[in-house]
C-alpha cells in the first residue's frame, strides 16, 4: 500500500515584486497512514510553508504533491476548497476560534457545508466534543475557555468531519507547560485510538517527542530520516 | 442561510461602534427624507397644475395689472368655456414668519375653474354677498384656529391699509397636492377700495385663468387669445397653468438645484461612514475569514457574510432614518407654513432613500469583499492583526 501522501521534488519560492525568496528546494517526503510526523527546524526554515502545502492552502512552485488519490498541487481554488473540507482538519497556533460563536456552534461550522441535518450536525459535535473532554462547555464562548480549552475545541472543529488527515502548526506554542501535555495526550490518543493521520509543526522537542516520526527541516532541506521509537 | 447566525452576531461585536454607525446612517438618512420632501413640496405645485387651464399674463411682466374689460374678450374665444381673474393681494398677517398665499378673486367664477377647491354652496353664497368675506384652506384653519366669523387682520403692502376679512366659511382640498393653505378674498371688494384710494389702479387684473374645452388644442387657444392683444399697450402672454407654475419655480431653481446636489451629498457621506466601520471589520477578522476558507468556506460564502452585515447596518440606520423622518418633517412643517400641505413624505422620497440604503449597504461591503478575497489563506493565517 502505498503512501498517504505523497511529496515529490516539491519547491517553493516566494515572489514580492522583483524579489525572490526560496525558502523550499526539492523536497520529497512520505507520511504512511496512522502515522503522526513531527517537522521541527529553525525558525525560517519553511515548516509552515510546507504544512500549508500539504494542507491544500498554498501551492507550491514546483513538484508534485499527491494526499490520497488526489493531486492537490494542480486543483482550482474552488476545488481546494472542497476538497479541504471533507479531508483536512486544521489546528493552529492560536486556536483561532471565531468569537462571536459558541463552542458548539464553532465546531459546527465545518458541517454547516455538508448536507447533515440540524440533528446529525448536533450528535457529530457532541461527540467531537465529547472526545476532547469539554462536553460540559457547549455554550461558552471562547472568551469564557482557557487557551487549552480553546484549543481543545479547535481540535474538536478539526475532528468533527472525519477529515484524511489533521494539520497542526504549534498547536501547544502558546500553552503553558501543563496545558501543553494535555493536548500532546489528546493528539496521541487521536493517532492511536482512532487512526487519524497527523502532520504537526513544532519547535519543541519535547512536543516532538510525543509524535511517531521526527524530520528535521534547515534551510529548506530536508535532514535524513530519523524514526523514533516511544 | 445558516450564516445569518454569524452576521447577526458581527453586526454587534462593536455594539458603540455599529450603533454609532446606525446613528450616523439615520441622521443622514432623516437629513436625506427632509430635503427631498422640501424639493418635492415646492415642485408639487407643478404636479397638482391642471392640463386644462391657460394663464393669461401681462407679456413684459406679471407684475403688469391687465386691464379688466380683457375679461369679455377672452371669454369669446372658440374653445374658452370660462375665465376668470385674480390679483396677489399680498401683505402680512401678524408677522413676516406667518406666511401663507393670500389672492383676491372673482367671486362668481373663481370656484368654478378651480374645482379641486371644495366649498359649500353656503359659503359661496355668503362670500359672494358679504363683499369683506374670504374664504381659507382647512390647512391654514387649522394652523391658526380660523372658525367662521372669525376676522382676519392683515397689514396691506401691495395694497397698503389695515385690511379686515371675515371667516365665511372653509374650503377642502380635493387631493393631496391640492393647496389647503390659501386664502381667498373679493376681488370686487378690493377694487371697490381700490377705486377709493388709488384710483389709477382701479380695474386692474393680476392674471386671467381660462378654464378651455376637454382635449381642446392649448396652444392654439393661447395664441388666439394672445392675438387679440397684440400691439396693445398691455400685451399678453399665454401659457399652460404648467408652463407658469414651472416659471416660478425656475426663480427658485438655483436653491432647489442645491438641495438637489447636498441630498446626493449626503449619500456619499452615509457610504463613507458605513465604509470605514466594514473596513476595520474586514480588517480586524482578517485571520478569521482565512480560517473560514481553509475550513473549506467558499468565497461566495464570505461575501454574502459581509454584504449581509452591510447591508444589516445600513437598512438598520436607513429604517431609523425613514422612522426619525416623519416627525422632523412635522415640526419644520410648522415654521415653513409657506410651503403648506405639500410638505408630507412622499412615496417616492421613501423609495428614494431606501434604494440610497440599499446601494450604500452594497457600495461599502465592495473593498471589504475585495481585500477578502486577494488575501491569501496562508497570508490571511499570518496575519496579525
Ligand atoms: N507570503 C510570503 N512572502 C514572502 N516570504 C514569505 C512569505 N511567507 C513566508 N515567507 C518567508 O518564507 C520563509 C519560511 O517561512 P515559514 O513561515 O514557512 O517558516 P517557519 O519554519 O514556519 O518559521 P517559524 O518557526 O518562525 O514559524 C521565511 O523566511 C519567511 O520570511
Ligand atoms: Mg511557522
Amino acid at each position: 500500500m502505498s503512501a498517504l501522501i505523497e511529496i515529490r521534488d516539491v519547491s517553493k519560492v516566494y515572489r514580492r515584486d522583483s524579489i525572490e525568496t526560496p525558502v523550499l528546494s526539492g523536497i520529497n517526503l512520505n507520511v504512511e497512514h496512522g502515522e503522526f510526523l513531527a517537522l521541527m527546524g529553525p525558525s525560517g526554515s519553511g515548516k509552515t510553508t510546507l504544512l500549508n502545502m500539504i494542507a491544500g492552502i498554498d501551492k507550491p512552485t514546483s513538484g508534485q504533491i499527491r494526499v490520497g488519490d488526489t493531486d492537490i498541487a494542480r486543483m482550482s481554488e474552488s476545488a481546494l476548497a472542497k476538497w479541504r473540507a471533507s479531508n483536512v482538519g486544521f489546528v493552529f497556533q492560536f486556536y483561532n476560534l471565531i468569537p462571536v460563536l459558541t463552542a458548539f456552534e464553532n465546531v459546527e461550522l465545518p458541517l454547516l457545508l455538508t448536507k447533515l441535518s440540524k440533528s446529525e450536525r448536533k450528535k457529530h459535535v457532541e461527540t467531537a466534543l465529547t472526545i476532547v473532554g469539554l462536553s460540559d462547555r457547549l455554550n461558552y464562548y471562547p472568551k469564557q475557555l482557557s487557551g487549552g480549552q480553546e484549543q481543545r475545541v479547535a481540535i474538536a472543529r478539526a475532528i468533527v468531519t472525519d477529515p484524511l488527515i489533521l494539520i497542526a502548526d504549534e498547536p501547544t506554542g502558546d500553552l503553558d507547560k501543563t496545558s501543553a501535555q494535555e493536548i500532546m495526550t489528546l493528539m496521541q490518543r487521536l493517532n492511536s485510538e482512532f487512526k487519524k493521520t497527523i502532520v504537526m509543526v513544532t519547535h519543541d522537542s519535547h512536543t516532538a517527542s510525543k509524535a511517531s516520526v521526527l524530520r528535521h527541516l534547515e534551510k529548506g532541506d530536508l535532514l535524513p530520516e530519523d524514526v523514533q521509537t516511544n | 442561510m445558516k450564516l445569518l447566525k454569524m452576521i447577526f452576531r458581527n453586526v454587534f461585536r462593536h455594539k458603540l461602534r455599529t450603533v454609532l454607525t446606525i446613528l450616523g446612517i439615520a441622521v443622514a438618512v432623516m437629513a436625506f427624507g427632509l430635503l427631498r420632501t422640501v424639493v418635492g413640496a415646492w415642485g408639487s405645485g407643478v404636479a397638482a397644475s391642471s392640463a386644462d387651464r391657460l394663464v393669461t399674463r401681462d407679456a413684459v411682466t406679471i407684475i403688469n395689472p391687465l386691464p379688466l374689460s380683457y375679461y369679455n374678450q377672452i371669454k369669446q374665444v372658440s374653445g374658452v368655456r370660462e375665465v376668470t381673474y385674480m390679483n396677489w393681494f399680498g401683505g402680512t398677517y401678524i408677522d413676516q414668519s406667518h406666511f401663507f398665499a393670500r389672492y383676491a378673486v372673482d367671486p362668481g367664477t373663481f370656484f368654478s375653474v378651480y374645482p379641486e377647491y371644495l366649498v359649500g354652496s353656503k359659503t359661496l353664497a355668503a362670500f359672494r354677498n358679504q363683499p369683506n368675506d374670504c374664504i381659507v384652506g382647512s390647512a391654514l384653519a387649522q394652523r391658526y384656529n380660523f372658525k367662521v366669523g372669525d376676522v382676519i387682520t392683515i397689514d396691506g403692502d401691495i395694497y397698503p391699509g389695515t385690511w379686515e376679512f371675515q371667516v365665511a366659511g372653509i374650503y377642502k382640498p380635493k387631493f393631496k397636492s391640492t393647496d389647503a393653505m390659501a386664502m381667498f378674498l373679493n376681488w370686487n371688494y378690493l377694487n371697490e377700495k381700490v377705486k377709493q384710494d388709488f384710483p389709477g389702479r382701479a380695474d386692474g387684473v393680476g392674471w386671467y385663468v381660462e378654464q378651455i374645452d376637454a382635449g381642446a388644442n392649448s396652444g392654439d387657444i393661447g395664441r388666439r387669445i394672445d392675438a387679440l392683444f397684440a400691439n396693445s399697450p398691455a400685451e399678453t402672454k399665454t401659457e399652460s397653468e404648467r408652463q407658469f407654475q414651472q416659471g416660478f419655480l425656475a426663480s427658485a431653481g438655483a436653491i432647489i438645484s442645491a438641495m438637489n446636489y447636498v441630498s446626493f451629498v449626503i449619500v456619499g457621506i452615509i457610504m463613507l461612514v458605513l465604509a470605514n466601520t466594514m473596513i476595520m471589520s474586514a480588517r480586524e477578522r482578517t485571520r478569521e475569514y482565512a480560517v473560514l476558507k481553509a475550513i473549506g468556506f467558499s468565497g461566495r460564502h464570505l461575501i454574502e457574510m459581509i454584504l449581509g452585515e452591510s447591508l444589516l447596518v445600513s437598512l438598520l440606520g436607513g429604517a431609523l432614518g425613514i422612522f426619525l423622518t416623519y416627525p422632523v418633517v412635522e415640526s419644520f412643517a410648522s415654521f415653513a407654513s409657506f410651503l403648506g400641505a405639500d410638505l408630507f413624505v412622499q412615496s417616492a422620497t421613501l423609495l428614494t432613500a431606501f434604494a440610497a440604503v440599499v446601494f450604500v449597504g452594497i457600495a461599502a461591503a465592495l473593498f471589504p469583499i475585495q481585500r477578502t478575497m486577494n488575501t491569501k489563506i496562508a497570508d490571511g493565517i499570518r496575519f496579525a492583526g
